[in-house]
Order: structure tokens, then sequence, then C-alpha cells
């Protein structure tokens, strides 16, 4: 669905984006993530084909970035990082705008499916610049859906938004993400990207690295099973240790954390280990590391 | 091709937004408005012939280009009028400022270029739609406040020799031919302008610059050393319509998808 090979954008001196190679499958949710300035808003921009590639290639849905860039813009929706509505003109006409330069057939009919969809319906004939920020951000999201685009491209869907409007938001982009649609998310809300993305791509103007959230975890961190016990004997952690499955173990307070390959299939085991030892086990739970410690550690490691 | 309907609802909603705008309005009815009352007011005042010396006191080349038939004081009375006239030509030139100025740096202050530039729309029809949004009404309310002039002008005069020196080809030629091109290089001067600030107030005021001719040929033709006639407009077309070229080439090149993301600021 969006492919690109060798992407680059230079500014100047700045080079923006560095040698980008990426695919994108139909369906997928993904999220681009990185710190300000990695080049993120600037490959959405290539892909949405509304700034040229200095060099490398880019395909989105079938059509080449920089040849058949008004058929991207017919197949992509976007959701820029600042809602930009026209805040004198009532949330009906700023869509009518849209639908209309978006070649949509049944205007009226869209228009209330997403004003409705998002709860805005009441206020259709309100001017934007009355909204708060979160009915302005739907607003925006239901413009970038009206002529029901196969790619979206939402940059900071939720940002400064208060939590109510943020799990709205989220829960839409969740529901449309079920919907078949390719969605290319960019975000700092780590937890955000977490929930929502199949893969993410972290970048510092060049692409560090590509995979779903949990294999990156595994990858960076390894898996550690925590034990509860009533108390903690260092009795425990030798027996733990000694087992061939264990990688590592460590007690903290009245916790064992064991950092294992296959926690599904070796769980018993320790469980057994520790229950022979004399441990009293209270809970058994994965030790999960944040999407945070994954984005930070990668970002450090650049 | 450029899609007539694309083009059709980006004026729609230029209008839309920038006829809320008091300025905006007061601009676009108040002059046209105060430009035809006052010849209309100058003739309803100085009704019947009027002193015959006073034409000795005209500049000599003006008494000159005098209709033949005229008496002094009716040639007094084309010399006065023929300045109010002269100042519909700053029709065209302001109402494009004021509308430009909101509409290019208003949708730079609410970032929302970004969204209508990722429509399937083409620079051009965005350009011409813009252009129109702001040609339109000027130019309209430039030959309406003509039309209401010589309405006026037929039921206050008499002499159809005078009239007819209000209504020649040169006037007809400076509104209806020049006009539509002041009105254009106004526009595209003040995407210019407005592509370099963020207050509709500074871009009003910098793209102001663009009336100074016409002020000059104001004073130049008060003072006698400029005498319009129709050659004269017709180099005035012909030298707008050349600028027009250059403004219009210039404002398709800062009006680019990536200059408006990366440099407007």
């Amino acid at each position: 669905m969006i492919e690109t090979d060798n992407l680059s954008k230079q500014f100047g001196q700045t080079l923006a984006v560095d040698r980008l190679t990426l695919h994108i499958d139909e369906g997928e949710v993904f999220g681009f993530l990185g710190p300000n300035g990695a080049g993120k808003t600037t490959t959405v921009r290539m892909l949405t084909s509304l700034i040229a590639p200095t060099s490398g290639s880019a395909v989105v849905n079938g059509f080449r970035v920089g040849q058949e860039d008004i058929n991207i813009r017919r197949s992509i929706g976007i959701l820029t990082e600042t809602p930009g509505m026209y805040d004198n003109l009532s949330a009906q006409f700023n869509l009518e705008i849209y639908a209309r330069l978006c070649e949509v057939k049944d205007v009226k009919g869209q228009i209330e499916k997403y004003l409705r969809m998002l709860g805005l319906w009441e206020r259709r004939d309100d001017e934007a610049g009355t909204f708060s920020k979160g009915m302005k951000q739907k607003l925006a999201i239901a413009r970038a859906l009206l002529h029901e685009p196969k790619i979206l491209f939402l940059d900071e869907p939720t940002a400064g938004l208060d939590p109510e409007a943020s799990r709205l938001v989220r829960d839409f982009i969740a529901e449309l993400g079920t919907e078949g649609r390719t969605i290319v998310l960019c975000t700092h809300n780590l937890d955000e990207a977490d929930h929502l993305c199949n893969r993410i791509g972290v970048f510092k103007t060049q692409l560090l690295v590509v995979d779903t959230p949990e294999r990156l975890r595994r990858q960076l961190f390894g898996r550690k099973v925590v034990f509860h016990l009533s108390s903690a004997d260092p009795g425990f952690v030798k027996v733990v240790a000694a087992l061939p499955i264990v990688r590592d173990c460590k007690a903290v307070d009245n916790k064992l954390i064991v950092q294992l390959d296959d926690p599904e299939s070796h769980n018993p085991e320790i469980i057994r280990a520790l229950v022979g030892a004399g441990a009293n086990i209270q809970f058994v739970g994965e030790l999960r590391h944040s999407l945070e410690d994954v984005y930070l550690q990668l970002v450090k490691n650049a | 091709m450029p899609d007539i309907n694309k083009i059709r609802i980006i004026i729609r909603k230029e209008w839309a937004e920038v006829f809320k705008n008091r300025m905006v309005i007061f601009s676009v009815l108040f002059m046209p408005l105060l430009f035809t009352a006052i010849p209309l007011i100058f003739l309803y005042t100085m009704r019947g012939t009027g002193p015959a010396d006073m034409a000795g006191e005209l500049p000599s080349q003006f008494s000159q280009m005098c209709r033949p038939g005229l008496s002094g004081g009716d040639c007094f009375k084309v010399y006065m009028v023929s300045q109010f006239i002269l100042l519909y030509m700053m029709i065209p030139l302001i109402i494009p400022v004021n509308i430009a100025a909101y509409s290019i740096v208003g949708e730079k202050t609410t970032r929302s270029l970004e969204p209508l530039l990722a429509t399937p729309i083409t620079t051009a029809e965005l350009l011409i739609g813009k252009n129109l949004a702001a040609v339109i009404p000027a130019v309209l309310a430039t030959w309406l406040g003509f039309g209401l002039f010589a309405a006026g002008a037929s039921l206050l005069v008499e002499n159809q020799l005078l009239l007819l020196s209000f209504l020649d080809s040169m006037w007809l030629l400076a509104i209806f031919l020049v006009g539509p091109l002041l009105a254009v290089l106004s526009v595209n001067f003040s995407i210019m302008v407005s592509s370099r600030v963020n207050d509709p107030r500074v871009a009003e005021q910098m793209s102001a610059i663009v009336i100074v001719p016409v002020l000059a040929l104001f004073f130049g033709q008060i003072s006698g050393f400029i005498l319009l006639d129709s050659r004269l407009v017709l180099i005035m077309a012909a030298v707008v319509l050349l600028i027009d070229a250059l403004m219009v080439y210039l404002a398709v090149r800062l009006f680019q998808r990536e200059t408006i993301l990366t440099r407007w600021k």
C-alpha cells in the first residue's frame, strides 16, 4: 500500500529524511515515532505529495509520488498537526468545501454520516471557531474521512486534548483500523502508539527500526516474569537461577524477577521449583516494559 | 484543464470567509459609493453653465483637449469630474488588497492551507480561485460605481456633449479594460506580500503600495503634467498587462505547495 525506496529530503544543508526504505501493508496501522525534528512530518508530507523528495522514490496506493500526485491525494486523507478549520464558517460548510474538493458524490450524506458518527451533528450550523479543541479535532478527522480514503495519515491526533477527548479520538482511530484502512500515525504519545499500531517505525532522520511493539520489547529487554512471594528467601534465587531455562534471576523486595525466552512453556517448571523449595507464590505476571522504555533505548543507542 | 467546480468552491469559501470581515465589506461598498457621490454632488452643485472664464485657469494642455462646442464652465466640469473618475481606478487596486490579505494571511494563521493543499486540487485551480475571489468583487464594484455615476450624470447633465465627455472611449477603456488588469496586478502583488507576513493589516498596508502609480497619475493630471487620452490609456493597459504577466508568474512560483509549507512563515 505504501512503499518507499531510499526516500530522502534535504532542505538546504539540512538532511531531514535520510534514505527511508519502508513497506506498509494494506490495512496496517503503522506508527511513526521519533523526537521533534526527526523527519516524521516531512515523511508524511512527501507521502501525501505535498512536498517532493530530493531523491529516492515512493509509491502510495499504487501511485508514484511526483508523477501521480493528484491520484495520491484522491486516495489519502490527512489529519494535520493543527486542525486548520475555517473558524468563521459552520462545521457543515467546512466539510462541504473539502467534500467538493475531494470529488465526493453524496456530499450531504457523507457529511451527515461523519458528523453523526463523531457526535457533532447537532452543532453542524455552529461556526467551527466556537468549538473546543477536541471538537475541532473530531471535525478535522471527519474532514479527512469524507471521501472514504484508503490511506489515512494522522499527525498527532490527540495532541493537546483532554483525557476524555483523547480517549474518544483514540477509540475512533481503533475503529477505523478495524475497517481495513491503512493508517499512518505520527505521535509522541507512545502509549497511544502501543495500543493502536500493528507496527512502529522509530525515526531519527534515518529509520532506526521497524517492527511490532511486542517484538521490539523482546529484542531489547527480553521477556521477564515476576513471581510475587509472601516472603523472600535468598535460597529461592539460587534455586531458580540454577534452572537451565533461566537467563537471569534477581530478587526485589518480595518479588523474583526472572528472564526467560519462553515464559508460556517455562513458567510451570519454575513454579514447581519454587513450591518445592518452600516458596509461597501469591501472583505470577509478566514484567512488561513500556513502549517508552523501548523508544528511549532505541533513540539513545542511535 | 482546471476544474471549474473546484474553482467555484474556492471562490464560495473565500467570499463566505472574507465578507464576514467588516473592513472588506466597508472597502467593497463604501469606496465605490464615495467615488460616485463626490462627482455627482459636484455636478449637482455646479448645475447651469458656470463661469465662462474658469476655463482659462485650467492647465493649457487640458484646455486644448476640451471638446469643441463646450463652454468654459463645461470644460471646467469635465476637468474636475475627470479627476474623480480617475479615482475609480483605485477601487480595483484597493479591494483585492483587502480580500487577498485576509484570505492568504488568514489561511496562514489558522494553518488551513496544509489540509487544503492535501486535497486533489491543483495549484492553478487554487490560485485561480483565490484570484477570482478577489478580482470579481473589485471589478464589479468599479463597474457598478461607474454605472451609478453614468446614470446620475445623465440625470444631472443636460448638455449631451458634456455627458459624452464623461463617458467617452478613454474612460470606458480605463474602467472596463485597465480596471480588471489593475485588479489582477493588485491581487497577485498581495499574494506575494501576504506570503511574507503574518498579520493581515501589515499585508494590507504593504500591499497598498500598488495604488502609488494611480495616485501619481491623479496628481499628474491635476497639475496638468499628464493628460490622459485614449492612446495613453491603451499604453497603460499594455504596460499593466505586462506587469500582470510578471506578477502572475511570480505568484505562481510562490504558490507552490512546497514553498507554502516550508518557506511561508
